[in-house]
């Protein structure tokens, strides 16, 4: 098993002050025929910055986002020489200390945030509970905290939305109310798992600018991981692109037209355009090499 | 892994290649595969072997047994198990091996008889009520459930008591009592997959509804009801012996589990192995059938195809 | 001459003494061999039409007539032929217990239609799988492969008019690639009319001649392919569609984005 081992140096310049560190970290699930890698060495680093992972699916991207967050499927390998988010060795630390780190300190948004949220608790018990656990108020204070943070999102009947269970939001407003949660738990870094692939554009373009407010406002991380290269392109800062487990570019996302591997430039030739509209759009040919990176 | 060699070990790679040549090899290699699942569950594979084995004993019964099931012999009534009568005699001097032996073929009759009444009877009403809906779906399920509401003992000890003791209206008798749980599951599963696009796709070519229940739900429906009605083997044959205990189920002489429990009861305390025997062959086999319809639910569970 | 006609369709669901208007008197045309695009955020109606053209919702009023002949709630099998559909769920559109050879015989078998092994591997071979694949089943398939199945399925009752519902919105952008590719070649050697619903502008921008700009059930405003690549289209809402198709857009310019480039360049 040579691929655990071997080291791929960084490609990407790294921040100054990272949040997060990944280095070659490979996850890998048992089958009856040995282990199937789902993330091959992949090193890069986060920091006060959105940056975006690109890939198809079963590029390892969505699986890359869990295991950061130590949320990796039971049964799944995690190696990796160093993991580390602010001060915490993620390699190293407890189930018990990663509980009060999720959510606290490191955060994800999922695409459907029904599965995120309590199903049997109202919206606003929920993010209630959360403004009682980190500012130890009373439940009177919670409420208007709770309140003002549903109105940050841009929710614009609070008091209606307060009492409504996950069910009932939109997807949208579920995001909202995702994001309100972190308003107040405010994390150093977010992983936004295609936070917007369900929404529609209108509803996408609000949801994605209080998230670029928050990052901002905040100075904060954010792991943008997403199939749609547009978006990633104009919202993100830097940009990663994966194939088949491994990081084949990193990128600054002003300089993705650039992009050097072929895979990348694939993509994007791949992709209809309003701008640059092409009778064919140019099919990818995938070169075997790339697999080894 | 097992070891394999030669033959064995191409035609297990020929069943296994996924890049078929053929419509028969797709199929071999969708029973090949299933096949190994039930290998890999232990307990399902000891269930299926129990039933195998019954089948083989009630197939051949007249080779097995050296006695006859019915012949009397009051000289050797109530011996206990020995070599000659593996099992003991009865109060007739009946060997209990033939008879249970030939019971077998009895209590496979009953429950064989009534899965091809019910399997067709529950799916056609289930699937008519799921996929036309409206009132033919209140209507159908309203009568399931007034033939739900009753415990399925007494719905039928009243049938069998009113059609009279035998065989015969046993098995309707219990058909009766054992269909609404399949017309439940098929409406469930037919609801599931009424909207399916591959549904619509059939009606808007134009399929009517026999085709697309026949064709369509059929296949999706058929892993879950026949798992339900091999979980049910265990309570046909529990309510068959039931009824031949209470006397309405098989008629004496023939051989009956259940009634050959019941009428070694007045002896229980001298002949223990006229109940006793009888009593462990139903426990085995239901119990056999309910392992094999855990095990059989999850390999045929439509999630994992 | 006009392949379908539609005259103040309009569609309405739920309890008849409440119901809900999905499409509101809406009316179009498609010319033969044209593609017709449909866009617009979820609920807006564009499926809704599609389904009504396909025969899938029956409760319209108005007025349908396709290939000349006028469409009721009832259509004779020689009607259903003339449009087949394809659906978004690449997963969800084949039977997972059917092989593929199976799923492209059933519309044969409805139809009775003779000489079906040989239509099943020409129809295979016209969308680019091999003809091996008849005897796998979906599962075995990727995703880019089922809709190239799917495709096939509708084109093997040799129809006039397919409508696309979102064929490509679940697949990788490089297998969306093909798919367009694919369905830009069978419209002109099949000479096929095409109805193509989406909800992102590049795709139906690609695709079609004309797109229709749906919000509630109607249609605020019809463009051409020409007037979508020059920018010169009127409504506000087609501008919103046009812009969430290139990216975000942040509220406040700020210095660090830049407006989207072209991309081959």
């Amino acid at each position: 098993m040579t691929f655990w081992t071997r080291a791929m140096p960084d490609p990407s310049p790294l921040p100054l002050d990272p949040i997060l560190t990944v280095r070659n970290m490979s996850v890998g699930f048992p089958s009856l025929s040995g282990t199937i890698p789902a993330v091959r060495d992949v090193s890069f680093s986060v920091g006060r910055e959105k940056i975006g992972i690109i890939g198809e699916s079963g590029s390892g991207k969505s699986t890359t986002g869990r295991a950061i967050m130590r949320l990796q499927p039971p049964g799944a390998i995690v190696k990796a020489d160093a993991l580390r988010f602010e001060e915490i060795d993620l390699l190293k630390v407890s189930e018990k200390d990663m509980l009060s780190i999720r959510g606290r300190r490191m955060a994800m948004i999922l695409q459907d945030p029904k599965y995120s949220l309590n199903p049997v608790m109202t919206v606003g018990e929920q993010i209630g509970e959360t403004v009682m656990l980190h500012e130890k108020v009373s439940r009177r204070v919670a409420r208007e905290r709770t309140l003002g943070m549903l109105e940050r999102v841009q929710i614009r009947d609070p008091r209606r939305v307060f009492d409504l269970y996950p069910h009932e939001v939109s997807g949208g407003m579920g995001q909202r109310i995702m994001i309100s949660m972190m308003l107040i738990a405010s994390p150093s870094l977010i992983i936004a798992d295609e936070p917007t692939s369900a929404l529609d554009v209108t509803v996408r373009q609000q949801v994605l600018s209080i998230l670029d407010d928050l990052v901002t406002e905040r100075d904060i991380g954010l792991i943008f991981i997403s199939h749609d290269l547009n978006l990633v392109r104009s919202f993100c800062d830097r940009v990663i692109i994966m194939y088949a487990g491994r990081i084949v570019e990193t990128i600054a996302a002003a300089d993705l037209n650039h992009a050097k591997h072929p895979y990348t430039q694939g993509l994007l030739n791949a992709l209809p355009s309003l701008d640059h509209p092409r009778d064919r759009l140019d099919v990818l040919a995938r070169d075997p090499a790339w697999l080894e990176g | 892994m097992t070891l394999r060699s030669g033959t064995f070990q191409n035609l297990h790679d020929w069943l296994i290649r996924e890049d078929f040549t053929s419509n028969r090899q797709a199929r071999l290699h969708k029973a090949y595969v299933g096949w190994l699942n039930l290998v890999g569950n232990p307990l399902a594979l000891l269930g299926f072997m129990v039933i195998v084995l019954l089948v083989a004993i009630a197939t051949l019964a007249p080779v097995l047994t050296i006695h006859d099931p019915i012949a009397q012999d009051l000289s050797m009534a109530l011996k206990a198990p020995s070599a000659l009568h593996w099992f003991g005699t009865d109060e007739f001097g009946r060997d209990v091996y033939a008879r249970l032996a030939y019971g077998a073929r009895t209590t496979l009759y009953i429950s064989i008889l009534v899965t091809l009444i019910v399997a067709p009877i529950g799916f056609i009403i289930g699937a008519t009520a799921g996929y036309i809906g409206g009132w033919v779906d209140t209507v159908l399920m309203r009568i399931t459930d007034i033939f739900l509401s009753f415990p399925s003992l007494v719905l039928a000890l009243a049938f069998s008591a009113a059609l009279g003791p035998g065989i015969e209206n046993a098995v309707i008798a219990i058909a009766l009592t054992i269909w609404p749980p399949i017309a439940r599951l098929a409406r469930a599963e037919t609801l599931t997959f009424r909207k399916a696009d591959f549904v619509v796709a059939a009606e808007l070519q134009g399929a009517g509804m026999a085709r697309i229940l026949f064709r369509h739900i059929v296949p999706l429906c058929a892993p879950s009801i026949v798992v339900r009605l091999t979980l049910n083997m265990s309570s046909i044959i529990l309510t068959a012996a039931g009824l031949g205990f209470l006397g309405l189920g098989a008629q004496p002489p023939m051989p009956e589990w259940g009634a050959m429990a019941a009428s070694g009861r007045q002896y229980l305390l001298d002949a223990w192995w006229l109940t006793t025997i009888p009593g462990i062959a139903i426990l085995v086999v239901s119990l056999a059938f309910n392992l094999l319809g855990d095990g059989l639910r999850d390999i045929l569970d439509p999630r994992n195809a | 001459m006009s392949m379908i006609t539609v005259d103040h369709l309009a569609v309405s669901y739920g309890h008849p003494n409440r119901p809900t208007r999905v499409v509101d008197d809406v009316s179009f045309d498609v010319g033969a061999n044209e593609t017709f695009g449909l866009i617009g955020e979820s609920g807006c109606g564009k499926s809704t039409i599609l389904g009504a053209l396909a025969g899938r919702n029956k409760q319209w009023t108005g007025r349908i007539t396709i290939d000349g002949q006028m469409i009721g709630a009832k259509r004779s099998h020689e009607q259903l032929a003339l449009q087949q559909m394809v659906f978004q769920d690449p997963f969800g559109s084949l039977h997972p217990r059917h092989t593929i050879g199976r799923i492209l015989l059933e519309p044969l078998e409805i139809h009775g239609i003779n000489d079906r092994q040989n239509r099943v591997e020409t129809v295979l071979r016209d969308v680019g799988l091999p003809v091996n694949f008849r005897y796998r089943f979906p599962h075995q398939l990727s995703g880019g492969q089922r809709q190239r199945v799917a495709i096939a399925r509708a084109l093997i009752l040799k129809p006039r008019i397919l409508l696309l519902d979102e064929p490509t919105s679940a697949l990788d952008v490089s297998i969306q690639a093909e798919i367009l590719n694919l369905l830009k070649d069978l419209r002109k050697r099949e000479n096929l009319t095409y109805i193509l619903v989406s909800h992102d502008m590049a795709v139906v921008a690609h695709l079609c001649d004309r797109v229709a700009v749906m919000q509630n059930g109607i249609f605020v405003e019809t463009v051409t392919k020409k007037q979508i690549i020059d920018g010169t289209v009127t409504h506000s809402y087609t501008k919103v569609l046009m812009d969430g198709s290139r990216g975000y857009v942040p509220k406040t310019p700020i210095a660090t984005y830049r407006s989207p480039v072209d991309i081959a360049g």
